[in-house]
């Protein structure tokens, strides 16, 4: 499984790029968090606000090992600007899948 | 009183002799009859100017200007969409889990208020019963006797609008003034208090000085003071906004204030309602005319001054932060129709601009200011419509053309003017603004201290966390799971 943190404005690139890959589905999430980027400073009436959690979309993955490595090279070039901020890939192993409709079980689920 | 002009006045004799004659000839068939009735008409027609007193108070038995009654009962539509519009003005700025509970301490008054100003609101602002300079009378409760049997009766001698289409548009001021004050007060204060409060805050305060403004009391240019007040400075913007920084302080910031405070939850909603308040502010200001054709100049002024005080608030934020922003555009622009409001119709367009770039100003420091300090004036009421309202009333003072103050609907102001030019007028609206100040002050301090011997004024700490769209109404505005 992939989870991969990205841009929100770069997620219909990186779908794109995991569709040219033949992968069939992926859930996407709007979510919240920091890395090194840090917050932003917004200024309302004269208040500052520093907000200290910046939009992230969460996309998550599950696909068979062997096309791990394109995935990551795929979501890699398809979000990246080279500017602090552009996100993480995390890959971890799933013990099982399986498709409610017909209770297939395994690589056939996904 | 606002002013109507008498060179806008009524048709002439001949022309109401002629409509008259149609009307009765209309529904008389034989022709013999109708020749008698005729010379009866022109018998009387020719008594009528031998009879004058007489004969004006039957020609001011019809409304004789359609066009102000129709400017009225526009600008009454105008003036109640500006109370959704503040809505939504207001609901932009708080958290998500508030936005409904502010929305509605605005909305529900166009019920509440609505109600109470037939029943007996508008009877203690514009009835004569009293005999006092503060307060009217109880004469025109449920509005008896306002219009008259079909509701075309005119407001009183030299007004061309009708009395039912006044009450109206006066009703709509009723509604929204004290909404103004909610957002002082927002994210903490109870329902249950805020309904008893605007209920005796609309009555006690609202109507004496609706009264002491602009039904002949004592702030009036009929009364003791003489200051002007075109559509509402004194009566809605310092009113509301003073009521809101005494309620604010006894009221007391909110729990998480200033520790942990948050940016509006929905700025799009903010420019939404400043887009609509300034919309509906052509009616607040500009039916406050009177006249329909003398409406322009009122209506241009205002809407310059909302334009300056944007641009000036904009530009201002550019210089010291590197960007305008939206929420200051808006509030620039709130600013800007708050100072014309009680100039409007007294001044030209130069000047017009001079206030709303000099209000957009005077509320930048005070929301810097407030900023800084502390105290929650929440949504900064007091900073923008009583620190504007201020500063519209006393520029009103300065910068009024004698033209546009004439001795008949403004006697002692137009004494004073004559006299003392705008000094002396300046020292006038001066004397109204603080009086308005300690009257206001004063009685919503008591109106408050009141109610808390019987209710809490604002609702628990753990409410207050979950927020009050559930805690007061049972409602989220966003649930994410009822799709």
């Amino acid at each position: 499984m992939i989870t991969a943190l990205v841009r929100p404005s770069k997620v219909d690139a990186v779908k794109s790029a995991l569709v040219a890959l033949d992968i069939v589905g992926m859930t996407v999430s709007e979510v919240r968090g920091f890395g090194r980027q840090k917050g932003q400073v917004e200024r309302y009436r004269g208040n500052e606000f520093t907000v200290d959690f910046l939009q992230k979309s969460k996309i998550v993955v599950v696909l068979e090992d062997a096309k791990v490595e394109a995935a990551i090279t795929a979501i890699t070039e398809a979000a990246r600007t080279g500017e602090i901020g552009d996100g993480k890939i995390f890959v971890t192993p799933v013990e099982n899948a399986i498709r409610i409709r017909t209770g297939d079980r395994g690589e056939t689920a996904l | 009183m606002t002013r109507t002009l008498s060179s806008g006045g009524g048709p002439s004799a001949a022309t109401t002799f002629d409509r008259f004659r149609t009307k009765v000839l209309a529904g008389v068939q034989d022709p013999q009859l109708r020749r008698y009735a005729f010379f009866l008409m022109a018998v009387g027609a020719g008594l009528l100017p031998l009879m004058a007193g007489s004969a004006h108070a039957a020609l001011s038995k019809a409304v004789n200007d359609g066009a102000d009654t129709l400017l009225m009962l526009m600008g009454s539509a105008l003036v109640l969409l500006m109370t959704p519009g503040l809505a939504f003005f207001y609901g932009g700025f708080t958290r998500s889990k508030n936005v409904l509970n502010t929305m509605m301490m605005s909305f529900f008054l166009m019920g509440l208020i609505g109600v109470l100003w037939v029943v007996i609101g508008y009877s203690l602002a514009f009835d004569g019963g009293f005999k006092s300079p503060f307060i009217g009378g109880l004469g025109a409760m449920w509005m008896n006797g306002v219009g008259g049997e079909l509701g075309d009766a005119p407001l009183a001698d030299g007004f061309n609008l009708s009395a039912s289409s006044f009450a109206l548009f006066q009703g709509m001021f009723a509604i929204i003034t004290p909404a103004l004050i909610s957002g002082a007060i927002v994210e903490r204060v109870s329902f249950k208090a805020w309904f008893w409060f605007c209920t005796i805050w609309s009555l006690l305060i609202y109507s004496p000085m609706a009264k002491m403004v602009w039904g002949g009391g004592f702030i009036g240019p009929f009364g003791t003071i003489g200051a002007i007040d075109f559509a509402g400075g004194t009566v809605v913007h310092i009113a509301s906004g003073v009521a809101a920084l005494v309620a604010a302080a006894i009221i007391g910031e909110r729990s998480t204030w200033p520790d942990s405070k948050r940016p509006p939850h929905n700025v799009p909603f903010i420019l939404l309602g400043a887009g609509l308040l300034w919309f509906g502010w052509f009616g607040f200001n500009g039916a406050s005319m009177f006249a329909a054709k003398t409406a322009g100049f009122p209506f241009l002024t205002t809407t310059t001054s909302a334009s300056a005080g944007l641009l000036v608030w904009c530009l201002i934020e550019w210089f010291k932060d590197g960007k305008p922003t939206a929420v200051g555009a808006a509030t620039g622009a709130v600013a800007g129709l708050v100072g014309i409001t009680p100039a409007a119709g007294f001044v030209y367009m130069p000047q017009s601009l001079l206030i709303g770039a000099l209000t957009a100003i005077a509320c930048f420091i005070a929301v810097q200011v407030k900023a800084s300090i502390k105290f929650d004036d929440s949504l900064d009421t007091f900073m923008v419509h009583g620190v504007g309202g201020t500063v519209g009333a006393l520029l009103t003072g300065l910068l009024a053309a004698k033209s546009l103050v004439p001795a008949d609907y403004f006697p002692l102001s137009a004494k004073i003017l004559e006299e003392g030019g705008n000094g002396g007028l300046f020292l006038a609206q001066f004397k109204a603004v603080l009086f308005t100040f300690g009257f206001v002050g004063l009685g919503t301090a008591l109106i408050l201290w009141f109610l808390k011997l019987f209710m809490p004024l604002r609702v628990s700490v753990n409410d207050e966390e979950r927020g009050l769209d559930y805690v007061a109404h049972g409602e989220e505005a966003y649930d994410p799971m009822t799709n």
